[in-house]
């Protein structure tokens, strides 16, 4: 076993996701069942491995960055468009601050 | 209008002779879609409005003796993951099911300059997260040539309509296979590129080191095309390269005769038998073209299925932490508190296997867990980029098959994730490494069920691959 009903609970809270009750006992399941496949990484040794981040074939030619000059944006109405709600040009989401 | 016989080159010569307009062809295209479309739903939204504004656009140019472009009048179809102004975009998922996007992907754009028409949006596994295309919230697609099997995944969608006959061209995305794999279980053709040879602007983010846009299309010469038209630099993409592209569909015909193809030894291991025999069948077409065949060792296969799952989960839920209530379309109703509207929004949005990747890219990410799980997985992804740099020492590319089994039944594997994981097991190395590396059909089994062979190459050396592919392909038919 990996993972203790708690742990998962507490990844839950972590990503922002309310598992119900039966949800969280199947991914217990199917996060043990992963992490134990993935296990098969630990019959390698790679103390002396550099890690890869990200597929690199020669840095200067893609490590860049675009020139720092003034672009139309969407604009605010464009993109409060698929908003759930949104009012006087913001988002607008729960109270946060109780008085 | 069914367009299995259509390529660009036919298109464009029947508009040039005024066989048909541009817009008769994308009404007649848009039609037969839509009439087809309930045997394998593989498209979830058409987009007539735009295929006619670009159909129309292209007879004016024709009209007026201008090129009317490389994809002159082409019918297409795009990934729902891949954003559309003004047409929505889903990413088979219920939390988008009602998201506009407010621009276009570069590649979109890129498609419309070139003169394609987009006839509407195709369905796939939710934020492409899947093997068999039965993850999207809006039901799977089956497969065209098999109705009781899946298509592939996660691009499903992409492949049928290119099988069925609904688009000439489509445009799908791999982050794990997610071309390669749809493409031989439908028996078309499909290419994920070199990493950074097409933006990602506009291609939802699932796992950005791994992401890519590529091609489907039945002929290699129409994905080489394709590919011209969407690949180079874009400065929206900081990822994307500067490395120049060849005129691919003007390199094609090249000879292979001399060229070194190797054959991985791990990549015959745990093949279906009928698969493999075809697989063996391909490479003597290609021992006959004059190409060296030998065999190559990429000992760290075994470990790409666990070193991807940890990567790319870890990358998505970091990625897929947007969706959030906030911005796009869905907010939970009953939530009452901010924390509320995050976790029951995201609870009730994702679907069963996105849940489960976020789940287990937040553990490998979480305190405690870094050094043994991200960091021991990337070193991993070295040692298995540094195997293709050593054998392509040795060969100018690699060919295996693409999937160690043909399309399987729909429900068969979507109760097992690693079982379903495992059907990715030789196209997922190719992602990890960056390299280009595509399916060419090469045959049925006795059942009438396509296998593809993988062809992968050296970054940026689509050419070879695209020779090699052509070459079997025109041998093979």
């Amino acid at each position: 076993m990996k993972l203790s009903e708690e742990q998962v609970r507490h990844v839950a809270e972590l990503a922002n996701l309310a598992l119900r009750d039966d949800e969280i006992a199947r991914m217990k399941r199917d996060l043990d069942e992963i992490l134990t496949y993935i296990d098969k990484l630990n019959e390698l040794d790679t103390a002396n491995v550099e890690p890869m981040a990200q597929v690199l074939y020669k840095a200067e030619e893609t490590a860049t960055l675009r020139e720092d000059r003034e672009r139309a944006t969407l604009g605010t109405a464009t993109a409060l468009e698929n908003a759930p709600l949104s009012g006087s040009g913001y988002f607008k989401v729960p109270k946060v601050i109780e008085r | 209008m069914n367009l299995s016989e259509s390529s660009i080159a036919s298109i464009r010569a029947d508009l040039l002779a005024k066989k048909y307009s541009a817009q008769e062809l994308a009404e007649r295209a848009l039609v037969y879609a839509q009439q087809e479309n309930p045997k394998t739903n593989a498209y979830l939204t058409f987009s007539p409005e735009r295929a006619m504004a670009a159909a129309i656009e292209v007879d004016k140019k024709i009209a007026a003796g201008k090129d009317p472009g490389a994809l002159a009048g082409v019918p297409i179809a795009i990934k729902d993951v891949i954003l559309t102004r003004g047409v929505r975009t889903t990413c088979g998922s219920k939390l988008l099911e009602h998201y506009i996007p407010p621009y276009d992907a570069t590649a979109v754009q890129r498609i419309e300059q070139a003169g394609g028409v987009i006839l509407g949006k195709t369905n796939c596994d939710e934020f492409a997260m899947g093997s068999s295309n039965e993850n999207s919230a809006f039901g799977p697609v089956r497969n065209p040539v098999a109705p009781d099997r899946v298509p592939g995944g996660s691009s499903g969608g992409s492949a049928a309509v290119v099988a069925q006959g609904t688009a000439v061209l489509s445009l799908g995305s791999d982050t794990g296979g997610s071309i390669r794999q749809p493409a031989s279980f439908c028996g078309v053709t499909g290419v994920t590129p070199t990493y950074g040879r097409v933006s990602r602007y506009g291609l939802t983010a699932f796992a950005s080191s791994l992401d890519h846009i590529g091609p489907f299309a039945k002929s290699v010469r129409d994905c080489a095309t394709l590919l011209g038209v969407i690949a180079g630099r874009d400065e929206m993409d900081a990822t994307s390269a500067f490395a120049p592209v060849p005129d691919y569909a003007a390199l094609l015909d090249r000879d292979v005769r001399g060229m070194k193809i190797g054959l991985p030894r791990e990549y015959f291991e745990n093949l279906e038998s009928e698969t493999g025999d075809l697989i063996h069948r391909a490479v003597e077409v290609l021992k006959n073209l004059g190409c060296e065949v030998r065999e190559i060792r990429l000992p760290h296969t075994p470990y790409a299925i666990a070193t991807y799952y940890i990567i790319a989960t870890a990358e998505a839920s970091s990625n897929l932490a947007r969706y959030d209530g906030v911005r796009y379309t869905m907010r939970a109703k009953e939530a009452h508190t901010l924390s509320e509207m995050y976790r029951l929004t995201r609870n009730e949005g994702f679907g069963a296997e996105c849940k489960r990747r976020i789940m287990l890219g937040t553990y490998v990410l979480s305190a405690g867990y870094y050094d043994a799980y991200y960091l021991k997985a990337q070193k991993v992804r070295t040692l298995i980029a540094r195997d293709y740099a050593e054998a392509f020492d040795q060969v100018d590319a690699i060919v295996g098959p693409v999937s160690p089994f043909p399309a399987f039944k729909l429900g068969e594997k979507v109760d097992d994730p690693v079982a379903m994981y495992l059907s990715d097991i030789f196209t997922i190395t190719g992602d990890l490494a960056g390299i280009p590396c595509m399916s060419v059909p090469c045959g049925a089994t006795s059942a009438g069920l396509p296998v593809g062979l993988q062809i992968l190459t050296r970054h940026f050396d689509e050419i070879s691959m695209f020779r090699v592919a052509e070459a079997y392909q025109r041998a093979s038919n």
